[in-house]
């Protein structure tokens, strides 16, 4: 062993600039979110052709000119339908994600700020209600309320609170213990500065990843509603009715069942990739 | 004199956040003699770890070992692959790591893990590695070294956990033992013990070891030679002696003026004693755990008196767990007393910061032991000190923003830095913004928490002396919590020793070299290493054997808390009754049985006490 030869002096690699971590992912989502955000606005006004208007021949017809994204089982428009489903969709599941996330979180916040039987009494109830399926909830309020788009995005909202609930708590818990929390308390800061100023961008990031997610659970659970004919109701259609009224065309493989999927899909992926990008940016050193 | 460990051009580097290549070990050659110890010394970031890390040819995630030659009793260890290096680990090299407690596995018992390495090198069988085990732990002094195996890790103490991870190393019988600050994250009471037991298996097996440590007092106790770092390079090698002697270089001239800080004068002597004091506590008390239905209670602190005169600085020493920390958070109102009062000048404030006003939260101000968690990674520094600004003094805009700058100033960094956010700076910048968040709301009393502990010798004593400076500009009073009694020394005026919550000793600074001590003062003060070579074999050495006996009798409530330890107990009066506190000439009090001459007989001369090396 003694007579091994010592290793080469590797030469230094040439040094790497150091480059800017812009996320392209991000950038991309946020395009895309944009986009149908935009599509959510005007959608109605710059779709083609009216919701009612059908042509009998066009039946499952493919992508043509006159039918830029094909027609559905009546012989409509689908990128008119698509234009006026995303209202539904998108507005609808923004809508109920932003009650479920900044609902939980509040709730979270103070929960943990305020702790003892506060808190005791508010996991417990959530604990309860997580463990009632939300499909279960959905499907017992639209029964018992009837389906219209406030009912829905309630529904929704508050059947996915717990969950949203539960991981910002946790959170909560975590950074309350930090010591920057107790340097504020013992500063003699009330309990909203604590919580906004101090705590709450410190969760920021793990909560946004969970926004994301939850937006797309919520367009999924949209999506099955309007499958089972229970979310938003004919003549109007979300993105979820058209895959489900279309489901016939598969066999035909005509373009009205594929083209709703894929823009739940690229709503649900750009949110998520637009999430990633935004809390995932570091500041220099950070 | 033939050399065993020789390393030549080693050369380690790494990637930093900007993702560029920097070297953070230059060409770093030395050897090492078969039987001789080599001590690695160096600040954080000199690089010492990594050229440990690297005599077992490993390099932490991120470093590569770029060039240069590691030669370890004849093997490169640079070039081999990692099935060689692995069976060179733990049998020609071993490793003790920094924690004890995260090395070992928590589930599994001592001994298990103690003989591990020599059943995976195949070196003897189970009965025999087991029988040599616990022959190193009678070596390493550990208490019933033939059943402490048995034990999981949690049911030892720290120091006990350190010297069983050395027993865990020495089971091959290794060429070379690398020691990676093992006593660091001790007590000085404990830190002795793993010392005294570390050099004699070391001497009696004749190990060849490189002893990596930021602490010279320790090194010298240790070491044959000392190579001395900075920013990945050797300043300096030499004998111990000669390079605490006669110092070569300008670098290793400034490490050892930095371990015995100058004494500061008292900024401010405390006037005419009849005004009235800042802060006055009395009686306090403090528990952790419910109390209800006869449920055990922590006793954290227990009847604890403490007057801080307006400009004072009182220094809070003890080891980890005596209560310094709970005393300040309940100065601060953060955790609630059980019982007692806390008077700022002469009124008495509510137990928890709910009950407090604006104005009292601002004249206490706590400054957090570790800044990397006390500042919020996501404010800037401007931020950060703009809004206690803000927060008590009603600042805005631009005044706000002169009134930051002249904080930074006053804590010496430049302008720049407000717009930084605290993970930009390095450890001692951030323990300064920490410090100016406090001067941020003018208070009258600042209670620092161990501050300087996380930080490197210089570092720390820059930052007692930029402490020391504020107190003449300012007029405020600090309470300055630590566990290092040296740094306490340099900056207080009062001294007061907690044990186990309670209050066993206030003396002035003037009088603190001088006895009497009470018996846990003096054990505490001769434990601090003293910057001399021998030191160590000149320590008494108390074990429970040495210790006057006492009667099997429980020990009465009450007593003397340092009852298990004490070298001067007395059967029949110290586990008995409970100890008076005696108010001394020199202005302190002593809780204990002993009188001021008994114990000043008992105690002359400080630290160099001849006593026997086990």
């Amino acid at each position: 062993m003694t007579t091994s030869v010592p290793p080469p002096i590797v030469p230094a690699q040439a040094r790497r600039k150091p480059h800017r971590r812009l996320s392209i992912a991000g950038t991309a989502g946020a395009a895309v979110v944009g986009f149908w955000v935009l599509m959510a606005a005007l959608g109605p006004w710059l779709a083609p052709d009216d919701v009612g208007s059908m042509n009998g021949d066009a039946v499952f017809a493919p992508i043509s000119a006159q039918y830029p994204l094909g027609a559905d089982f009546l012989g409509r428009d689908m990128l008119s339908r698509i234009l006026q489903g995303a209202p539904y969709t998108v507005g609808v599941a923004l809508a109920a994600v932003l009650v479920a996330s900044i609902g939980g979180t509040a709730l979270a916040l103070f929960a943990a700020a305020r702790g003892g039987w506060f808190d005791s009494v508010v996991s417990r109830i959530v604990d309860i209600q997580l463990s009632i399926p939300t499909k279960l909830l959905a499907l017992i309020m639209v029964a018992a309320f009837g389906s219209s788009v406030p009912v829905l995005v309630l529904t929704i909202g508050i059947g996915y609170l717990p969950g949203a609930f539960r991981i910002a708590r946790s959170l909560a818990v975590n950074v309350q213990a930090m010591e920057y929390v107790q340097a504020a308390r013992a500063r003699g800061e009330g309990l909203a500065y604590i919580t906004f100023h101090e705590m709450l961008p410190n969760m920021l990031r793990p909560v946004l990843a969970d926004f994301g997610l939850r937006f797309l659970f919520i367009v999924l659970l949209l999506s099955g509603l309007s499958f089972l004919g229970l979310g938003v109701q004919p003549p109007d259609a979300d993105w979820g009715s058209l895959v489900r009224e279309n489901i016939i065309g598969l066999s035909e493989g005509s373009p009205a069942v594929i083209v709703p999927a894929i823009a739940i899909a690229t709503l649900t992926i750009g949110v998520n990739m637009a999430i990633d990008g935004f809390a995932g940016r570091k500041r220099r050193g950070a | 004199m033939n050399e065993l460990v020789k390393v030549s051009g080693l050369r380690v580097t790494a990637r930093n956040d900007l993702d560029e290549l920097v070297t953070i070990v230059h060409d770093a050659t030395f050897s090492v003699n078969q039987g001789e110890v080599l001590a690695l010394i160096g600040e954080s970031g000199s690089g010492k770890s990594t050229i440990a890390l690297a005599l077992m040819g490993y390099a932490r995630a991120g470093c590569r070992l770029a060039g240069g030659t590691v030669d370890v009793a004849g093997h490169q260890m640079l070039a081999l692959g990692e099935r060689q290096l692995a069976a060179l680990r733990g049998r020609t090299v071993a490793y003790i790591a920094q924690s004890a407690a995260a090395s070992f596995n928590p589930s599994r018992r001592i001994m298990d893990q103690v003989v591990e390495s020599a059943l995976i090198h195949g070196l003897m069988p189970r009965a025999a590695a087991e029988a040599k085990a616990v022959n190193l732990f009678r070596e390493l002094a550990l208490p019933d070294p033939a059943h402490i195996g048995q034990r999981y890790p949690h049911q030892v103490s720290g120091g006990q956990l350190q010297r069983l991870m050395a027993a865990m190393a020495l089971i091959t019988d290794p060429d070379l033992v690398i020691l990676d600050e093992p006593t660091t994250a001790l007590d000085v009471t404990t830190q002795i013990d793993v010392l005294r037991a570390f050099k004699k298996v070391v001497q009696e097996r004749g190990s060849t070891a490189v002893y990596v440590s930021h602490d010279l007092a320790v090194v010298a106790q240790m070491a044959d030679r000392i190579v001395v770092l900075r920013h990945g390079e050797i300043q300096e090698n030499g004998a111990t002696a000669q390079i605490l002697s006669a110092p070569a270089h300008p670098y290793t001239r400034s490490l050892l003026a930095a371990i015995a800080p100058a004494a500061r004068p008292a900024g401010v002597q405390v006037k005419a004693p009849q005004t009235r004091p800042l802060l006055e506590v009395r009686g306090l008390a403090a528990r952790y755990g419910a109390g209800k239905g006869g449920a055990p209670v922590k006793r954290v602190l227990e009847d604890i008196d403490l007057v801080i005169p307006r400009g004072a600085t009182i220094g809070v020493i003890g080891e980890s767990g005596s209560g310094k920390t709970t005393l300040a958070r309940t100065l601060a109102g953060i955790v609630a007393p059980s019982q007692g009062q806390i008077l700022l000048d002469g009124e008495a404030l509510a137990p928890t910061l709910e009950g407090r006003t604006r104005e009292q939260c601002r004249r206490i101000q706590f400054v957090f032991q570790n800044a990397d968690t006390a500042l919020n990674p996501r404010h800037s520094i401007e931020r950060i000190l703009g809004r206690p600004l803000e927060f008590y003094h009603g600042m805005k805009g631009d005044v706000r923003r002169r009134r930051v700058l002249q904080l930074l100033d006053l804590v010496k960094l430049p302008a720049a830095v407000a717009e930084r956010l605290p993970g930009e700076l390095s450890g001692g910048q951030k323990q300064r913004i920490n410090l100016a968040r406090a001067l941020a709301a003018q208070p009258d009393l600042i209670l620092c928490d161990e501050v300087t502990s996380a930080l490197d010798t210089v570092v720390g004593a820059a930052i007692l002396e930029l402490m020391a400076e504020l107190r003449r500009e300012l007029n405020v009073s600090y309470m300055f919590i630590s566990h290092d009694i040296n740094t306490v020394r340099s900056i207080c005026d009062e001294i007061v020793v907690l044990y186990a919550g309670r209050k066993v000793e206030a003396r002035r600074r003037e009088a603190l070299a001088a006895p009497p001590f009470h018996p846990y003062s003096h054990l505490l003060i001769s434990s601090v290493p003293v910057l001399r070579r021998g030191w160590l074999e000149g320590v008494e050495v108390r074990t429970p054997a040495t210790l006057p006996p006492l009667a099997s009798a429980g020990p009465a409530p009450d007593t003397c808390p340092f009852l298990d330890r004490c070298a001067l107990r007395v059967d029949g009066v110290c586990n008995r009754l409970p100890p008076p506190r005696r108010e001394l000439d020199n202005g302190g009090s002593i809780l204990c049985h002993h009188g001021a001459a008994t114990l000043r007989e008992l105690q002359t001369p400080l630290g160099v006490i001849e006593g026997e090396v086990a």
